[in-house]
């Protein structure tokens, strides 16, 4: 009798600890959140705020009515993809923070595209612009890693200059080259054209880029959890000698990973230009590709933890607006919140594995 | 505030998502005409939005207006749902975007989903084709430029004038060309510098320029930059004297400043705001400079003399009378070549000034 529970004990007790390790995962990153409310409540409160007139009014403008949903849905729209750039290379063991970089690449490579093909039908267009970002910003990244993986630069420092250079060729191209002469007083490129755009999805004012967003959220997840490429890819970010003992070609890893994230924050890009601005100007270099890198390593780099990680944020962006105007705090304050919120989670990740509770119960 | 109170139980029990109608406090308890102003950085900032956002305090005194104000929004389609959220949970029902990029797409699109709303852009170009309750005003600031380059001409010692600039567009090369003109009416060898940082808000760049000019010998220095902070405050330290922008900065360098070229929003909002509660128009598309009262010049510094002071009231009078032309040929640009030619008189309304690309005779810098 005792010889057949064995394995059946031993599953149930696998199973309950896979389910507070589950647990671990969600209890504690909350706690960590409400933990940074509260020392956010306390931080207004010394400002002769009422803390509960905060949360209120933090509640109502990211997730309080229909409109704020959207609002939230819509800003967290470029921040699963470009979190992406981050959160894919992560599982190799790198370090990208270019993010920003891919987007501005991707925008202009979009914008190009569109207008090398003026009289095209709009759904070819709209591929090839989808096609032209990823391409782009997959090869600016991938740059990153080639580095990182041939000359041994590291590519936290190199992914990050390279925003700079894709800055400063997007200034280049937008007040030179591809200026449209009209654009008097604000330098841009000439416009993709209203039937080129991709609109909001139908019922909605979200763009499409949320929706491509959680498609590509979804395909990451799949690709590293349940693909012989993804296995591959966390064995060499375990331990590179290792993987490379065991014959792995990393240098492809690398070049494959770093450019299927810098393809993300590119399609970013794309969708900024032909779901919002309809041309590229300097107004795409807003920081969305920063953000990303917030939200990335707030989900732990899970593609999956990416989503509500992003609308959090998404939230609490559009939550900014009605702080400032109700309670008069500036916008600053929402950058303080976004600061405690990193802090306490990162310092959250020291608990991991210390209470488990289902799992000693179930031993 | 019963109103919050009955919401916010309503939020634990966690129905406020579809009962949000009777939580609006702002729309509910009052029937005050709520004014929404945004700006891109802020507004505090000693220049362009602290500008706009002394002209949303003198909406304040009046009496039946309530303002609301939200700070460093970027120029993406965050702006549209910073109205919209003024819309929708604070009942603005006039918006005044007040950065040059908030125009399009953004707010022409929201002046198209909200047809009863009114929209009120800062420097766009409303044209026929766009929504009739969509409007853009803004104001002739380089004839402040140009009494503020006369003081600057009569001022100087070393006959070396700075300009720190953001991007070589029309508007700031405008400003630059009229402060160096007003400059040579004082003193025909005046010769000014320009440096171009390259973009609205960039501080460091801006100290550098600044120190630049100055190590050339410039010892006036003025600026068309977002926020000119840094520019006067470096000036002042280095011990060059300075011309402001957008709005008064005498208090950052009290000695130092001679006078500047200031916005005027304070007078322009309240007549709007006026016109709009009174059922009244407002014309879709507004220009003005000191005879409408949309720019001004600062109170002459200490440092100013008699003479300075005298030509620069003269021709203050005058443009304020509207009978005086700045941009009036010939102008030469500083490559030589005559871009107004004898005997043309552009004036302010002139298309041509919108398309400027040259510095005159006198600038030492280059547009590209």
């Amino acid at each position: 009798m005792k010889a057949e529970k064995q394995p059946s004990s031993s599953a149930a007790r696998a199973a309950l600890d896979r389910l507070g390790d589950a647990a671990e995962y969600v209890i504690i990153p909350a706690s960590a959140l409400v933990g940074s409310l509260v020392l956010f409540g306390i931080f207004v409160a010394l400002f002769n705020n009422n803390p509960l007139d905060l949360y209120f009014y933090m509640y109502q403008g990211a997730f309080g009515t229909w409109f704020s949903w959207q609002n939230t849905l819509t800003r967290s729209a470029p921040l699963i993809l470009t979190a992406l750039c981050t959160a894919l290379p992560a599982q190799l063991g790198m370090v990208i923070i270019g993010g920003e970089g891919a987007l501005l690449v991707g925008a202009l490579a979009a914008t190009a595209a569109a207008l090398a093909m003026p009289s095209a039908p709009p759904f070819v267009v709209q591929i090839a612009m989808a096609l032209a970002g990823f391409a782009s910003g997959g090869l600016w990244i991938a740059l990153a890693g080639g580095l990182r993986h041939y000359r041994g630069v590291n590519e936290t420092i190199s992914s990050l200059l390279l925003v700079y250079i894709a800055l400063a060729i997007l200034n280049q191209l937008v007040e030179g080259p591809m200026r449209d002469p009209t654009s008097l007083n604000k330098p841009s490129t000439r416009e993709i054209g209203a039937a080129n755009m991709i609109g909001t999805i139908p019922g909605t004012d979200i763009h499409w880029g949320f929706a491509f967003g959680i498609v590509a959220a979804a395909l990451a997840y799949v690709l590293i959890y349940h693909t012989v490429f993804g296995f591959a890819a966390r064995i060499a970010g375990g331990n590179v000698r290792a993987a490379k003992v065991v014959g792995l070609s990393v240098g492809p890893l690398i070049l494959v990973t770093c450019f299927l994230a810098g393809g993300a924050a590119g399609l970013a890009g794309m969708v900024e230009v032909a779901a919002v601005q309809g041309r590229t100007n300097a107004n795409l270099a807003v920081g969305y590709g920063f953000t990303g890198i917030l939200v990335s390593f707030l989900a732990r780099h899970n593609p999956l933890a990416l989503i509500p990680v992003a609308i959090l944020v998404g939230g609490i962006g559009a939550s900014g607006g009605l702080l400032q105007r109700r309670l008069g705090l500036p916008d600053a304050s929402v950058f303080v919140l976004q600061g405690i919120i990193f802090v306490t989670v990162l310092m959250s990740e020291t608990l991991y594995g210390r209470f488990r509770l289902l799992a000693r119960k179930a031993a | 505030m019963p109103f919050e109170r009955v919401s916010r139980r309503r939020v634990l029990q966690g129905t406020a998502t579809v009962a949000f109608a009777g939580a609006l406090p702002t729309r509910a308890m009052a029937k005050d005409t709520v004014v929404g102003f945004i700006y891109v950085g802020s507004r505090d900032d000693y220049g362009y939005n602290q500008a706009h956002a002394q002209g949303a305090a003198a909406l304040k005194k009046l009496t039946g207006i309530k303002v609301v104000e939200e700070e460093k929004v970027p120029e993406t389609n965050a702006v549209e749902k910073t109205m919209e959220s003024m819309i929708n949970l604070d009942g603005a029902t006039l918006i005044f975007p007040t950065s040059f990029g908030y125009y399009s797409p953004q707010m022409i699109r929201m002046a198209t989903k909200y047809p009863k709303l009114r929209f009120e852009h800062c420097g766009g170009l409303w044209t026929d084709k766009d929504p009739k309750n969509a409007g853009s005003y803004f104001g002739y600031i380089d004839e402040a430029q140009h009494v503020s380059g006369i003081v600057a001409g009569y001022t100087t010692k070393t006959g070396k004038l700075g300009f720190v600039a953001a991007k070589p567009i029309p508007q700031v090369l405008r400003n630059i060309n009229a402060f160096t003109m007003g400059a040579k009416l004082a003193n025909p060898n005046v010769a000014l510098q320009v440096i171009f940082t390259g973009d609205w808000s960039m501080p460091v760049k801006e100290a550098e320029a600044t120190n630049s000019l100055i190590d050339q010998g410039a010892d006036i220095i003025t600026c068309h930059v977002d926020g000119p902070k840094t520019v006067v405050e470096n000036a002042s330290r280095r011990g060059a004297m300075v011309c402001g922008y957008h709005v008064n900065q005498a208090t950052l360098a009290p000695k130092a400043y001679l006078t500047g070229a200031e916005w005027n929003w304070e007078s322009l909002y309240p007549r709007f705001v006026k016109m709009f509660t009174a059922g009244e128009t407002i014309p879709n598309f507004y220009r003005g400079g000191l005879k409408e009262g949309l720019v001004k010049v600062s109170p002459y510094g200490s440092l100013v003399s008699e003479a300075a002071r005298k030509h620069a009231d003269d021709i203050k009078a005058k443009l304020t009378a509207g009978s005086y032309v700045i941009f009036k040929g010939p102008i030469i640009d500083n490559k030589g070549k005559t871009v107004i030619a004898p005997g043309v008189a552009r004036g302010q309304t002139d298309p041509e000034l919108e398309k400027m690309d040259y510095l005159v005779s006198g600038v030492v810098g280059a547009t590209s």
